[in-house]
């Protein structure tokens, strides 16, 4: 039989530092979140700006973002660019991948989703007088974010696990970092990582209750 | 006044204006018929802009619209459109697709903006609508919105395309009602339609094309009693049928 004998307080009393972890990954989470909407954008308007330069930036991206491990997207933004003498730190390195991944997943949903906006909106809105940038923002960015909502989501929720890539590029901060830095000097593998699998599995649950709220009161059409 | 001069207008290869030459006086009512694909949705459509032409002059009051210094923005204020289509901001309740272009466009307040929305709401009979969104509304409800919406602008002149054709039957009358109290109103008015009573009791003259070319226009009494061109003559016999 198994030789094991489960350590249940020890790895408890460390909660309170897997807490503060879980504290720097949905930090990472967030952060990585509202850089990578902002350029999805941006990606978006380069895909649909006509220009050729523009869009070949904007496809590269998003093909790489889409069909590579995000572990390869968060070791070329450390280790890969160091080779060119660029080094950013771990938390650096991490927040680069996954904003890298987020802005790629984003950037082809919003695409779909302005498709799903039929052209006379944009029509009537200028009939009306706006300028092209207010129309945009007015009458087609509030219709985008409500069908990509739901992807914006689940990209938050996978945000939020790519974190735990992060030990990869020896950050070592955020939960799981501080999980397997507490494993080292305690030995107390399943306990902590049980634990620490339980904090995900609720920050995740959180997310997806938060967003359920969000969305009743922001799309009441 | 709206003048249009000579204007032609091509799709890539596809010519859908052939010389066009019209006026409309202020307060004037002016139907335009014609079968589909004659080029009467993109001509109204090259009135207020969307559309850039190929040749010749569109002025409204004396501006020319598709001039290099012109500020269609500023064009658009006074020239409302409605389309066939309801186009109706669905993420805004009623009061908000009104209010959104005084606000944002006019920088009007939002008092002063609601006033006015409610007024017009009131006026195409939506006042108890306000608070509701698009989605909740009919048809032809939805078509007076985007008319109350137009007019919140207080623009000069209203064209509208086909504005019934997307219609149930049974809320065509609704909406023809609003129009007609518009030109009682004295708005002045190009009005594409297939409402051939609408057209003959409502506008001052009517204007039929035919593949790109204004193949006819007169005043409505006459128009309808003795149609002159052969094309017009086939299309309202076509419809009276
Ligand atoms: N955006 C467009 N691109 C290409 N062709 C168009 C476009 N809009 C209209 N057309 C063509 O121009 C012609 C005139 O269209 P339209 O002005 O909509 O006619 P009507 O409103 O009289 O039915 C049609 O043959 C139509 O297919
Ligand atoms: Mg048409």
């Amino acid at each position: 039989m198994f030789s094991y004998t489960f350590q249940w307080n020890q790895a408890l009393a460390r909660l309170p530092q897997m807490l503060e972890g879980a504290l720097v990954t949905m930090q990472v989470a967030i952060m990585s979140m509202v850089l990578g909407i902002l350029i999805a954008i941006i990606l978006t308007g380069f895909r649909l700006s006509g220009n050729k330069f523009l869009n070949a930036v904007a496809v590269t991206w998003i093909e790489i973002a889409r069909n590579t491990p995000a572990l390869f997207q968060i070791y070329m933004a450390h280790f890969g660019v160091a080779s060119f003498g660029i080094h950013f730190s771990p938390f650096m390195s991490l927040l680069i991948g996954i904003t890298f991944n987020n802005a790629g997943y984003l950037s082809e949903n919003f695409r779909g989703a302005l498709k799903a906006i039929p052209e006379t909106q944009t029509r009537s809105a200028r009939s009306l007088g706006m300028p092209p940038i207010m129309a945009f923002r007015t009458v087609v960015l509030p219709q985008m974010l409500r069908i990509s909502f739901l992807p914006m989501t689940n990209q938050m929720v996978w945000a939020v696990l790519m974190t735990s890539l992060g030990v990869t590029v020896s950050m070592n901060a955020d939960l799981y970092g501080v999980t397997q830095d507490l494993n080292a000097l305690t030995f107390r593998t399943f306990e902590l990582f049980a634990i620490a699998g339980v904090i995900f599995y609720i920050i995740v649950k959180v997310i997806n209750l938060g967003a359920r709220l969000i969305a009743a009161r922001l799309f009441r059409y | 006044m709206i003048e249009i001069k000579d204007v032609h207008k091509s799709f890539a290869t596809l010519e859908v204006l052939k010389g066009i030459n019209l006026t409309v006086e202020k307060g004037e009512v002016l139907s335009v018929i014609g079968g589909s694909g004659s080029g009467k949705s993109t001509l109204l459509t090259c009135i207020n802009g969307l559309e850039p032409i190929n040749s010749g002059a569109i002025l409204v009051d004396g501006t020319e619209v598709h001039a290099k210094s012109t500020d269609l923005n500023k064009l658009r204020r006074k020239i409302g459109i409605v389309f066939q289509q309801f186009n109706a901001f669905p993420h805004l309740t009623v009061l908000d697709n009104v209010t959104l272009a005084p606000r944002k466009v006019l920088g009007m307040g939002k008092k002063q903006a609601e006033e006015i929305a409610v007024q017009q709401l009131e006026n195409v009979g939506l006042g108890d609508k306000i608070n509701v969104y698009p989605g909740r509304l009919s048809g032809g409800q939805q078509q007076r919105m985007a008319i109350a919406r137009a007019l919140a602008m207080s623009p000069e002149y209203m064209l509208f395309d086909e504005v019934t054709s997307a219609l149930d039957p049974q809320l065509v009358g609704e909406v023809l009602d609003t129009l007609k109290m518009l030109a009682d109103d004295g708005m002045t008015m190009i009005c594409v339609t297939h409402e051939m009573a609408f057209a003959r009791d409502v506008s001052d003259r009517v204007a039929f094309f035919h593949q790109g070319v204004m193949a006819e226009i007169a005043p409505s009494d006459e128009f309808f009693r003795a149609p002159k061109h052969p094309e017009t003559q086939k299309f309202l016999s076509n419809i009276r049928e």
